[in-house]
Parts: C-alpha cells; sequence; structure tokens
C-alpha cells in the first residue's frame, strides 16, 4: 500500500484543481507558486498517478460543447450474472465510468460519452443486445452545477 | 463543431498531458504544429467552455472521501428553474442535473453528494431536504459500493 499523499502532495493536487499554465515551461510555473522545483512538480504527479492518488491530469473535455454527448444509464443486473455484464459494460470505449450503486432495481450506473447523441446511442443499444437487459437512459436536460471541489488539505487516511 | 485539429488535439491529449518539462511540445510534435498551435487550441477551447479546466483528478474515494451518495428527488415540474441552482450551489453537492423520469423511477433531479462517512452525506441530504421542501415529493440515496470503471471520455475514430 502506497504511502499516504503528505500535506505538499495535498497542495499540490488542490493547487492543480484547474488553471495549468498554457506555456513553454508550466510545471516550472506551478513550481514557482508553490516553492517546488520543476523536476519536484513533475516527480510527484508521476508518482501520485501511478499510485492512483490522481485519476488523470490533462484537460478535461465537456463534448456536449461540441456536438458530443454524455449520457447517465443505467442497468437491473441479475446478481448472479454481476460480473459478467460488467465486463460486457466495461467493453464498450464510450463507457467512461461505472459504478455498483445499492439500489432494490437499478443497481449498475454508468456514463457513455461519445462525439455524437448517434454514437452514444448505439453504444447503449448494443449493450442491449449484448446483456439482454434494458438499458435506462438519462440524458440531462439541464445542468445546475457540475465540478466538485472538496478540501484536500483536509483528507485523511483510513 | 470540433475541427480536425480540434479532434486530433483531444485525441492525443484525452488520456493526459506529458509529464515532461514541456508538455504542449511533446503533443505538438505529435500532431505536426508548434507548441504555440497546441496553446493557442487549449485557450480558444477554454474560452468557448470545450475545455472546462486543465488539471488533476483525485481520486476522492482514496483520498478519504469514500462516501458518494447519488440523490434523487421528484421535484415539481414548475419549482424545478428556481431549486435546481440552489442545490447545485450547496457545498458538497456536484454533478446536479434535471434528468427525464422513467418508468418506476419519479425522479427528475439528481445531485451528487460527497463526504467521508455516509453520517456526513446524510447530514448533507438532511439539509437538501429542508432547502426543498413541499415541492419535493419524494427523494432517494443510492451509494456506491464499487467503482467498476474510471477511465473519463475517450473518443473512437469515425
Amino acid at each position: 500500500m502506497a504511502e499516504f499523499p503528505g500535506a505538499t502532495d495535498l497542495r499540490l493536487m488542490a493547487h492543480l484543481h484547474g488553471g495549468f499554465p498554457l506555456s513553454d515551461h508550466p510545471y516550472a510555473e506551478v513550481g514557482a507558486q508553490l516553492g517546488l522545483s520543476e523536476s519536484e512538480v513533475i516527480a510527484r504527479l508521476q508518482r501520485l498517478l501511478e499510485q492512483g492518488w490522481l485519476t488523470r491530469f490533462g484537460p478535461l473535455f465537456q463534448i456536449e460543447r461540441a456536438g458530443g454527448q454524455f449520457v447517465l444509464a443505467a442497468l437491473a443486473v441479475p446478481e448472479a450474472r454481476y460480473a459478467e455484464v460488467t465486463a460486457q459494460v466495461n467493453a464498450h470505449p464510450e463507457v467512461a465510468h461505472n459504478y455498483r450503486r445499492e439500489h432494490p432495481l437499478l443497481n449498475q450506473w454508468f456514463v457513455v460519452g461519445a462525439s455524437s447523441p448517434q454514437q452514444a446511442e448505439a453504444c447503449m443499444a448494443a449493450i442491449e443486445i449484448e446483456t439482454g437487459l434494458a438499458v435506462y437512459r438519462f440524458p440531462k436536460l439541464r445542468e445546475f452545477f457540475v465540478e466538485l471541489k472538496l478540501p484536500l488539505e483536509q483528507a485523511c487516511a483510513d | 463543431m470540433l475541427t480536425e485539429f480540434e479532434r486530433r488535439l483531444i485525441q492525443a491529449t484525452q488520456g493526459g498531458l506529458p509529464l515532461v518539462a514541456r508538455p504542449y511540445e511533446v503533443v505538438a510534435e505529435q500532431l505536426g504544429c508548434s507548441a504555440a498551435d497546441v496553446q493557442r487550441s487549449f485557450a480558444d477551447m477554454l474560452t468557448r467552455g470545450l475545455v472546462r479546466r486543465i488539471g488533476a483528478v483525485p481520486n476522492h474515494y482514496r483520498l478519504g472521501f469514500k462516501a458518494n451518495g447519488m440523490t434523487v428527488w421528484d421535484i415539481d415540474d414548475a419549482a424545478l428553474p428556481e431549486l435546481g441552482p440552489r442545490i447545485g450551489a450547496l457545498p458538497g453537492v456536484s454533478h446536479c442535473y434535471e434528468r427525464p423520469r422513467a418508468p418506476g423511477w419519479p425522479y427528475n433531479l439528481f445531485a451528487m453528494l460527497h463526504g467521508r462517512s455516509r453520517a456526513e452525506v446524510e447530514a448533507q441530504r438532511i439539509e437538501l431536504r429542508a432547502l426543498l421542501g413541499k415541492a419535493c415529493r419524494a427523494d432517494d440515496v443510492l451509494y456506491s459500493s464499487a467503482i467498476l470503471k474510471k477511465t473519463g471520455l475517450r473518443l473512437k475514430d469515425d
């Protein structure tokens, strides 16, 4: 088990929530703001990604602004087939996230992201054929808020 | 719509930015353009909202925010335009959307709540319920019990 990130790592992660510089030496710029060297910023990010404290680092695209679509979808998966159906769903590159959730009926929730609504629909239709299960489609009708900024400095190990 | 260059830029960076001193130059080499072209395109996509942000995505779960509850609410349609933004503005709330109802699924407002424990999430739910008042006819919470996939967007070639 990798060691829980220390204060400097947490400060770096919180600082890098957004606003990564669009300049020739962006990591050096970030380092200068935090009192770290360029190579230290890069090494820390590398380790945080490798150890899974960060899931990714880079641009986050909002594909709807370019005709794409994200759709939240849900399945009622029989417990005996849970692993098999999960593998069938996850095999689609359009499936960006997938969560098991506790609910008497809808116990698998995933997000399909594609460069067009047609492609998103084709993915969900294929999942219905492969799994034999109805895909509940919950496209967003209106967005009230998206980005979460949790107090990372207060993060704590178990 | 995306330009051909933007599409290639997304495909080159959707997995993350290179962790090297001059990351935009590495991306530019792959695309056969200059680092300045890459930076300009990102700046433009940020302005258009096509890039939400450039930064780090923390693994909240591993960092101690273990409780993740998808709260769902059946809200009077007429009250939703006013109440949605107020729910979205609460701390600890992310991904607040209006979504369509479905057979056996009366809920039209989704709000993700995050906390270190389910007790923290339940306390937030009580706050939300008080804020929604009589406009809310029913609600539920679906806790995630496993992350089955978390890769983010992956655009395919058309």
